[in-house]
């Protein structure tokens, strides 16, 4: 086996150097074209502070696909929570900006846990289920709104101030949301129920025999999903300092494509809270690169389903293939 | 251990578990020693595997006691077993194929260190020490997916060492491993005794039962018959006690014409599963392929019927070859397979009885390419009356029929296809003695119409009543022919346990 | 082997016929929608209208349409959620062909054959990778839209044939019924046929229940589930076109949303989200049934917000009343088998 060809492999199999990769090639070409992409102090900022909210939502998603289910309803989590933020300003003006991220992140919760519980009790795939409170979500949440808008003015400077902050030029929303994932990825790693999560999505059966808390872990995959989005909401709300009640619509789809793209195994038991994130920052990083590439950003949702595509076809290619040498190797021996 | 007396470790007494109108296990009696290994043998169906799933904790028994080191016990789930000292190893392995093997040996209670952190160095040491004393080098770190049975098998073993655990129940562990692995499989589970454990140990291979084990108990039928020390007894006297009865009376394969060949399968070869496989069945003779569970018998057949593919061979029928990979053409062509598992693959357990006995000849049914439910009955019902098959109406669901009945529903289905050669994989797996019979005097009879009858058994009493000839498989090639007046438990077993240059020795 | 000598009768099933049919799932909701629209006729005003019925018609039917080979699709035990990208691409290619000139049949032709590829894309995928379909279709979801929305830009397309326009606004005689739905009546006659009339459609129920032991029957598994995808890209491609006559208008975003209403719809009509159960008269109640209540809503000046809530909570509901249904199913035969044994 040659160097080069070694390490070609090697990048396959790790999603998260490819993705690297083609993140650094990506912002390299749109630079190239036009250096504001990135040597300009709002391009940069732009650069890390866009994908924050696909971020959050990709690693509650993450959680989900690792157990082997899917939650539609985090647009519309997020949808609802960046409106009850911006609601609660109506009402308290002077609200601290920690309250208002810790209550969207406690209605998140429990609107995943209400997903769970109905998983639960229903004993149905996850995505029939979050598909109903996707609808309903999403349903309470404009007719809470109706055609209302939540504008900047009504929401205190604090919160705004902080979703557009900027620490050492890293905004504030980017570091909060590398902290979240560090946490995230080293529950997922180092605690027994986290290592519980892939054993249940890679066999239940056998997690069954194990005497796993499957249906425990499920609930908890739903509810830390919709507390992703809770936070994804209030970090929409100090982002854009505008809601409308069609917040987040069609994020849950980007945020399956994050999680997929970032190597997270569709049919679970495989792949990385680092990966899903990852996988969002390429997703938003493309978004913005096409039009300095020339290309409509109406394009963005096309790249985004061949890039799920590619990347589930990959991922099944090299598992046969694996499957097949290590077949052909038993049968040397 | 020492100072615990002459009491048993593990006692079960008159267990019973049903499912739905089934009764998997009616009077289940087990007592386990500490410092001994303990042999359940029993034919297949006869209760040993719901009987260890039930210890397990998979299963609540519905009835009996069962008791602890003397104390009551009552497992909820595995993991209440588990913590009580209770280690199981299934006939199929039951690893998680993305996680490292150090995970899944210590899955659910891994070690752990400051602020409850896993501490990977502290369970790879321990793996590593694991491996070493069950003679292996698997590297702790791989995902188990793509390990072979064996190295599966022997995950499963490390698991249930690393627990500690004061009872061992293993489940056929032996029967896709080597001789050198079931060797040292066989050293650990002596070192296990002598450190005073009580093992469990169940096969359908009897030199092992008897050069491992210490007691033997034998169920039939779901019941507990008998409990010897393995000095005490023999293996025909066992032999008769699983079977109840004296071999080879109870097989009525009545004498048929043998005619021209119908089935004609050469130099068929599927690498990874099986390799120049050859043979004929001619009309009017039931040809048995007998072997070791894994041998590549069902592989074999499901390859001819067209359910699999295979690289090389061909296979025709009455003459004409059967194109590769299609079970359509197979049964166009005149075969019918009755496949191993009834759940999986016979029946479609949540459909009714009548559209699975029509689900074979949907097509024939069908005029101007339309079916109507009323021909399907009229169909389904000639089909369940030929082969009185016990349901209170066609509409009734096969999962509601006891396993004999589905037996029958998955034979009528393939009848009424009208067929020349019927594969049969293992026809009396899991059905009680009367259905059982019921089912051998049919065989019989079909082959005396002029039916070429392909059967895989894994039942040596049946396969000696029933066939014709044996050819005998072993890893994946036939390694012996015997025709009806040769045949014998030794010779096939020796052969079934042997490869084609061993035997061309011995 | 003789099979005449048995006087046995399977058919004994202790009820009649009718009276089992009527005791399904499927007629609960077929009970359920003629609740609603009676009740609706006397409560509220101008429901019993022919422009209601006419309405009525008009928006239901690519939701109708679709419901009938998403239907088959979820009893393989598949699903489909590029549906309504695949409307939003066949309109918008429509426009687009139209617009540069190409024959207006023509360029209908073509949208159908591209739902045809399009489907036949997932099929192949899902058959022939062994992907799941959900995830497939996720992904083809994002890619036909996008496909949409980036040909035919911010752009809406307009001045389609009058000639044909018109026959979308047609109605049979005088009925308020629109002459459209001789589309969906001769689809579902189609549809019907082939899933309970024909042994390509036992096949489509032995695959839901288990793929496996329908391969061993002798159904073909893989051609089996790619025909069901293709049929859905081609009905999904054909709503595009009748969305594009019905409005005279070509927009990237046609259908958004749709794949979810139409799948609510197939679950709250009786198909089992685990495959392998489902009849059409259910899936087309189903369809019915969210378009009665919600132009039931609509008349009575219920915001579409409060129709989609209801539509979530019916979906919900459906599949948490399947999930006790079969523990009460349950009990009822285990009674029945004590009797039995106890009675001479």
């Amino acid at each position: 086996m040659n160097g080069l060809g070694a390490f070609l492999r090697r990048i396959v199999r790790s999603r998260e150097i490819s993705i690297v990769i083609a993140f650094v090639v990506i912002v390299a070409a749109t630079t190239s074209v036009n250096s504001h992409f990135l040597f300009s102090a709002d391009g940069w900022k732009q650069l890390l502070i866009n994908p924050t909210m696909l971020v959050a939502l990709a690693i509650g998603e993450a959680f989900v696909i690792i157990t082997k289910s899917f939650d539609l309803s985090v647009g519309s989590v997020l949808g609802l929570t960046a409106f009850m933020v911006g609601s609660m300003y109506l009402a308290w003006p002077q609200m601290p900006v920690i309250v208002a991220f810790l209550f969207a992140i406690a209605l998140g919760t429990l609107l995943g846990f209400v997903n769970g519980g109905l998983v639960a009790l229903a004993k149905v795939p996850g995505m029939v289920i979050t598909l109903g409170t996707m609808y309903i979500y999403r349903g309470i949440d404009i007719l809470w709104a109706g055609t209302k808008r939540i504008n900047a003015t009504n929401m205190s400077q604090d919160f705004l101030a902080f979703g557009n902050a900027q620490i050492l030029t890293i905004p504030a929303l980017a570091i909060l949301a590398v902290v979240v994932l560090a946490g995230a990825s080293w529950y997922l790693r180092n605690m027994r129920s986290g290592r519980e999560f892939y054993a249940i999505g890679s066999a239940p059966d056998a997690a069954e025999l194990c005497g796993l808390a499957i249906g425990r872990r499920r609930l908890a995959a739903f509810t830390i999903s919709g507390a992703m989005a809770g936070l994804a909401g209030a970090m929409f709300a100090a982002r854009y300092g505008t809601v409308a009640s069609d917040a987040g619509t069609g994020f849950e789809l980007q945020a399956i494509g994050a999680a997929v793209i970032g190597g997270v195994a569709i049919v679970g038991g495989s792949g990385t809270v680092i990966g899903a994130a990852l996988g969002a920052l390429l997703l938003t990083t493309i978004n913005s690169a096409l039009p300095v590439l020339g290309i409509s950003s109406l394009w963005q949702q096309a790249v985004v389903g061949i890039l799920i595509i590619g990347a589930i076809t990959l991922d099944r290619t090299l598992a046969a293939r694996r499957a097949r040498l290590l077949v052909a190797e038993r049968m040397r021996t | 251990m020492t100072t615990g007396g002459p009491g048993p470790t593990l006692e079960l007494v008159d267990v019973s578990k049903n499912f739905g109108t089934v009764a998997a296990l009616r009077h289940g009696s087990l007592r386990l020693d500490p410092g001994s290994i303990h042999a359940l043998v029993g034919e297949n169906g006869a209760g040993k595997s719901t009987l260890v799933k039930i210890i397990a904790g998979v299963y609540q028994r519905d009835s009996g006691t069962v008791t602890l080191e003397g104390q009551p016990v009552d497992f909820r789930n595995t993991a209440e077993a588990r913590a009580a000292g209770i280690a199981v190893i299934y006939q199929e392995p039951t690893l998680f194929p993305d996680l490292s093997v150090t995970e899944n040996i210590f899955m659910g209670r891994q070690l752990v260190g400051r602020f409850a952190r896993i501490d990977r160095t502290a369970m790879r040491a321990q793996v590593v020490d694991l491996m070493t004393r069950l003679g292996v080098s698997i590297d702790p770190d791989r995902p188990t997916q793509g390990l072979s049975i064996a190295d599966q098998q022997i995950i499963e073993i490390a698991k249930a060492i690393s627990l500690d655990a004061k009872v061992l129940i293993m489940d056929e562990p032996t029967a896709a491993l080597s001789g050198v692995e079931v060797e040292r499989l066989f050293a650990v589970a002596r070192s296990l005794r002598d450190e005073g454990r009580a093992l469990a140990f169940i096969s359908h291979r009897f030199d092992e039962v008897f050069s491992l084990c210490d007691m033997i108990t034998v169920m039939r039928d779901g019941s507990y018959i008998s409990t010897q020390a393995i000095a005490d007894t023999d293996e025909p006297a066992i032999v008769r006690l699983m079977v109840g009865r004296d071999v080879g009376d109870m097989f009525p394969k009545a004498e048929a014409a043998i005619g021209d060949v119908v089935l004609d399968v050469s130099g068929l070869t599927s690498p990874g599963m099986f390799a120049d496989i050859s043979f004929q069945v001619r009309s009017g003779e039931i040809v048995s392929l007998a072997g070791l569970v894994g041998a590549g018998r069902s592989e074999v057949v499901r390859a001819v019927f067209g359910v699999d593919p295979y690289t090389a061979g061909r296979v025709t029928v009455e003459g004409k070859p059967l194109p590769p990979h299609s079970p359509t053409a197979a049964m166009h062509a005149g075969l019918a397979l009755v496949p191993e598992d009834r759940h999986l693959q016979g029946l479609v357990v949540e459909e009714s009885v009548g559209t699975n006995i029509t689900d074979a000849i949907r097509r024939t049914l069908s005029r101007h390419g339309f079916i109507t439910r009323h021909r399907e009955n009229e169909s389904a019902q000639t089909w369940a009356g030929a082969l009185d098959v016990k349901c209170s109406a066609l509409d009734a669901l096969a999962s509601t029929l006891s396993g004999g009945n589905q037996q029958k529903v998955v034979l009528a289905k393939w009848l009424a296809c009208d067929p020349k050669v019927l594969i049969i994989d293992e026809p009396t797996r899991g059905i009680d003695v009367g259905t059982k019979s019921e089912v051998h005097r049919r065989m019989s009879d079909l082959a005396c119409h002029g039916l070429a009858i392909l059967m895989i058994s894994s039942e040596l009493p049946e396969v000696l009543g029933m066939a014709d000839r044996v050819l005998v498989m072993h890893e994946g090639r036939i390694t012996a022919e015997f025709d009806r007046a040769n045949a014998t438990a030794e010779n096939i077993m020796f052969a079934a346990t042997h490869n084609a240059s061993e035997l061309v020795a011995s | 082997m003789s099979a005449s000598d048995t006087t046995r009768s399977y058919l004994d099933y202790g009820h009649s016929a009718l009276r089992r049919w009527m005791l399904t799932r499927e007629m609960a909701i077929v009970a359920l929608l003629v609740l609603v629209v009676i009740v609706s006729c006397f409560t509220v005003p101008y429901y019993a209208d022919k422009m209601t019925i006419y309405y009525l018609c008009q928006n239901m039917l690519p939701n109708l349409m679709i419901a009938l080979p998403m239907a088959l699709v979820m009893i393989a035990a598949d699903i489909d959620v590029s549906v309504g990208s695949m409307v939003g691409l066949s309109c918008s290619l429509l426009g687009l062909l139209y617009a540069a000139g190409v024959p207006f049949v023509l360029a209908m032709l073509i949208a159908l054959a591209v739902g045809a590829v399009g489907g036949f894309l997932n099929g192949w995928l899902v058959t022939r990778i062994n992907l799941p379909a959900l995830a497939v279709t996720i992904g083809t979801m994002a890619m036909f839209r996008g496909i949409a929305v980036g040909m035919l830009g911010t752009r809406t397309i307009t001045n389609f044939p009058a000639s044909w326009t018109a026959v979308a606004q047609w109605e049979i005689g005088s009925t308020g019924i629109p002459v459209t739905m001789l589309v969906f009546v001769a689809l579902l006659v189609a549809f019907i046929a082939l899933l309970h009339f024909t042994s390509f459609g036992r096949g489509v129920f032995a695959i839901g229940l288990n793929k496996q032991a329908a391969a061993f029957a002798g159904v073909n598994v893989r051609r089996t589930r790619l025909i069901l995808f293709t049929l859905t890209g081609v009905v999904s491609a054909l709503s595009g076109v009748y969305w594009t006559l019905l409005y005279s208008t070509a927009r990237g975003d046609v259908g958004s949303g749709l794949e979810l209403q139409v799948i609510a719809a197939v679950v709250l009509g009786g198909v089992s989200v685990f495959g392998g159960r489902g009849a059409i008269h259910g899936v087309v109640a189903g369809v019915l049934l969210i378009g009665a209540l919600t132009s039931a809503l609509q008349l009575t000046g219920v915001t579409a917000e409060v129709i989609n809530i209801i539509t979530g909570v019916l979906l919900i509901g459906s599949v948490l009343v399947a999930a006790f249904t079969p523990w009460l199913r349950d009990k009822r035969p285990h009674t029945a088998t004590e009797k039995g044994g106890t009675q001479p």
